[in-house]
């Protein structure tokens, strides 16, 4: 953790000190499209002769996520001659596949996965560290949460190149906000308890998930705790959930509970999406994809909401970045592939500006860029609602913060051990010391206690 | 070449031949073993297998993508000390009891009603099961829009349309609203197979025997209580046997409906091993929690045969 925190720290001061305007100073040009770009020279990863490859990944999020990347994928065999199947495969059987394909030693060269999977699969993969310096020493440097799920736990070693996340923001009603008299939503604790006060008196309540929704349940959760300066574990991976700093975020959902929508505890993942169309809440945290569905809606009610919505980095309270996490998507090469260098080469042609850049702004907001240079595209202006989603990645709130990315921090995720702490003490079914005992039993159960 | 030396020859060639072969399918052990061979290989590969290897698991401390290490009783031991574990299994056994009690009452009084002669009997008979014949998965995502907070239709209609209440209602805002919730949606989904299966016994009980009561001057209760219910046991215990593991061993309404919330109340013992071990990535401490549901099916087994099912309700014969 040490390695990570100063690297951490060298990355945003160097960030904070210089400041968008870096990357054409420091001899950057204009690459295709306009993604600025150092002048470094590019590994020559010599592909295997008769090299063949095939490439697991998660099922598209919306129809140019295929298809893009499988246009790249094809020019990738026109231009090398080496074919390339790319598997698409539901989001539930990304896990298991890897399990698989790790264990047994066979199947996909590259599989492109979720979160913690490189951490747990370490020692099965092919280390990543020439291309992912190359590409971060190109495009402007990796953002932070792409380092701490891709290299090794606690080394600068890359397991995997992160290709993008899915992040969350505030997703609000412009309108309803100005009524209750907000042009922007508050980012301290205070203010925003404030605004859904008035807005739950105008008949527009917020609303966030407090029942089993593994996505928006846990965001929601997380977003309590980390705003607030707690965490699940400390930097050991020890479970430190029992602080003052927790009692102070469940005494907050206690009181920001009554100012939500009805019937939260029961919501699901979809719930929210669903209540925000339907004109029910002004205001909640989610992926890009309310807006998106509204945007491109056929239905004119759907499209005044587009109209109408408007996104925010979730509010910071005592946390000096966003404090929310993103879905990372990792590809990782296994070592039992007999074409290492052919799976290098792959991947860097996917990730350099010709072809990353494309397909990036064709997601419109879905997946959020890794390398920070892709954030300087003018796509993200086209629609300066989906700015929020640009920095998805630029926190180091992760799943298990503080503690090492394991196995057992996905577990507590799993078993909605956070999110039970705060709904239990937000119905006023628990005291917060009660609560977040019990809570922290239940982590360490698969965690240190 | 004279006939007897061929006849001799002919005679003995096949013998020679056949026997072999015959010999070894007349030997009752191999032909036993042969037939049911089949049947012995399917159960072996899909019911001896993964049930050993869920014992099996149960001892180790698997992880997705990690071979664990034989640790004896850990889980068990771990599973004992935690609270929601217990609540499962409590909810578990309290889901059970209720949805089946309402499920029988309702199924049989259903059956009662399908045996009259009524118009469009086949219809009817046909639509009842229709709970039954929809995919659990869809009927559950119904009955997930029937108890949504804020497009659930009860509340639309008994708020915006008849203006009953001002508020909709949280059905699965609580822990015992949600148990409750859940346990109708079971009992909805449970009564076709009760009824009919009833229905089918009901039809059996030979009409003399209610003309007979009838001459006796019998009551409707006396003959249903005399009659009825004895006639319909044999069909009953097997209907409740069956009955009761389902509804024990449910999993798709609650993980649909609620995944176990508002804060683990409504989770059964399947719906909390398969968390444990397929999103939460411990296979061995989930396969434990299968593993503890054995004991539990097979004492309720045992209640439903020996306990409604006695032999002389199963048989049809007197107390004698």
């Amino acid at each position: 953790m040490a390695g990570l925190t100063r690297r951490d720290t060298l990355l945003s001061g160097t960030a904070a000190l210089i400041g968008a305007a870096t990357l054409p100073l420091i001899g950057a040009h204009a690459a295709d499209l306009d993604v600025p770009t150092a002048d470094v020279k590019s590994p020559d990863f010599k592909a295997e002769s008769g090299a063949t490859l095939r490439v697991l990944r998660p099922a598209k999020f919306v129809d140019p996520d295929e298809v893009l990347f499988r246009a790249n994928t094809k020019k990738f065999s026109d231009q090398t001659g080496i074919p390339v199947r790319v598997d698409f495969v539901g989001w539930e059987d990304v896990q298991p596949q890897t399990a698989v394909a790790a264990n047994t030693g066979a199947g996909p060269d590259i599989i492109i996965g979720f979160g913690s999977a490189p951490q747990i699969y370490a020692n099965k993969l092919i280390q990543m560290n020439d291309l992912a310096e190359y590409l971060g020493a190109k495009y402007g440097g990796w953002h932070q949460l792409a380092q701490i799920y891709s290299c090794r736990w606690g080394t600068q070693d890359w397991l995997a190149i992160p290709m993008g996340g899915s992040g969350g923001a505030s997703v609000y009603r412009v309108s309803w906000l100005k009524e209750a008299g907000y042009d922007s939503i508050p980012n301290d604790h205070a203010g925003f308890l404030e605004m859904a006060t008035k807005l739950k008196k105008n008949n527009h309540p917020i609303g966030f998930a407090l029942g089993h929704a593994v996505g928006d349940g846990n965001g929601f959760a997380n977003w309590l705790l980390w705003s607030f300066g707690a965490s699940l574990t400390d930097e050991k991976g020890k479970v430190s959930l029992d602080s003052k700093e927790t009692i102070a975020a469940l005494n907050y959902a206690r009181e920001l509970y009554p100012q939500m929508i009805e019937g939260t505890l029961s919501w699901g993942d979809p719930s929210n999406n669903k209540a925000f169309a339907a004109g029910d809440i002004s205001l909640t945290f989610n992926g890009v994809s309310i807006y998106y569905v509204a945007k491109n809606s056929s239905d004119p009610k759907l499209q005044a909401i587009a109209a109408d919505t408007n996104h925010q980095v979730p509010p910071l309270g005592m946390a000096k970045k966003s404090p929310s996490s993103s879905l990372v998507v990792n590809a990782m090469a296994f070592r039992h592939t007999k074409y290492p260098n052919a799976c290098k080469e792959y991947l860097r042609f996917m990730m350099e500006a010709p072809q990353y850049a494309p397909w990036l702004a064709g997601c419109l907001g879905y997946w959020s860029n890794s390398l920070k240079a892709y954030g300087k595209m003018a796509f993200w202006d086209a629609d300066p609602k989906l700015k929020p989603y640009i920095d998805s990645m630029d926190t180091p709130y992760y799943d298990s913060y503080k503690g090492p990315i394991s196995a057992a921090s996905s577990a507590v995720a799993a078993n909605y051990t956070l999110v039970d702490m705060f709904a239990s003490v937000a119905t006023g079914n628990a005291t917060p010391e009660a609560a977040v005992k019990t809570a922290a039993r239940q982590a360490a159960r698969y965690l240190k206690g | 070449m004279d006939a007897t030396t061929g006849e001799l020859i002919l005679e003995w060639k096949p013998r020679r031949r056949h026997s072999r072969i015959s010999r070894l399918f007349d030997w009752k052990p191999f032909l036993v073993a042969l037939c049911m061979l089949p049947t012995a290989g399917l159960l072996l590969i899909f019911l001896t297998y993964p049930l050993g290897l869920g014992l099996w698991l149960s001892l180790t401390d698997t992880t997705i993508g990690q071979p664990g290490e034989y640790i004896g009783l850990d889980n068990f031991t771990s599973l004992f000390s935690d609270p929601v574990f217990w609540g499962a299994v409590w909810y578990t056994i309290f889901y059970t009891a209720v949805a089946t009690v309402g499920k029988f009452l309702l199924g049989l009084w259903l059956a009662l009603l399908l045996n009259h002669h009524i118009p469009f009997k086949a219809f009817i008979r046909a639509i009842v099961l229709l709970p039954w014949i929809v995919p659990t998965v869809l009927s559950a995502i119904a009955w997930w829009w029937i108890y949504d907070p804020q497009f659930s239709i009860v509340s639309f209609v008994l708020v915006d349309v008849l203006h009953w209440r001002s508020h909709y209602i949280d059905f699965l805002g609580s822990p015992w609203s949600a148990r409750w919730s859940l346990i109708v949606a079971n009992i909805w989904r449970g009564i076709p197979f009760v009824a009919i299966t009833l229905l089918a016994g009901l039809q059996t009980i030979s009409p003399s025997l209610y003309e007979a009561a009838l001459l006796d001057g019998a009551s409707s209760w006396q003959k249903f209580r005399r009659i009825t219910v004895p006639l319909l046991m044999p069909i009953l215990s097997v209907a409740l046997t069956l009955s009761v593991l389902f509804t024990f061993s449910d999993f798709q309404l609650v993980y649909a409906i609620t995944r176990g919330g508002p804060f683990n109340s409504t989770h059964l013992m399947a719906t909390l091993a398969f968390q444990r071990a397929i999103p939460g990535s411990q296979l061995g401490e989930g396969a434990a929690i299968a593993v503890s549901m054995i004991p539990f099916l097979l004492v309720a087994t045992l209640v439903c045969f020996f306990g409604v099912g006695r032999r002389k309700w199963q048989q049809g014969s007197d107390n004698d």
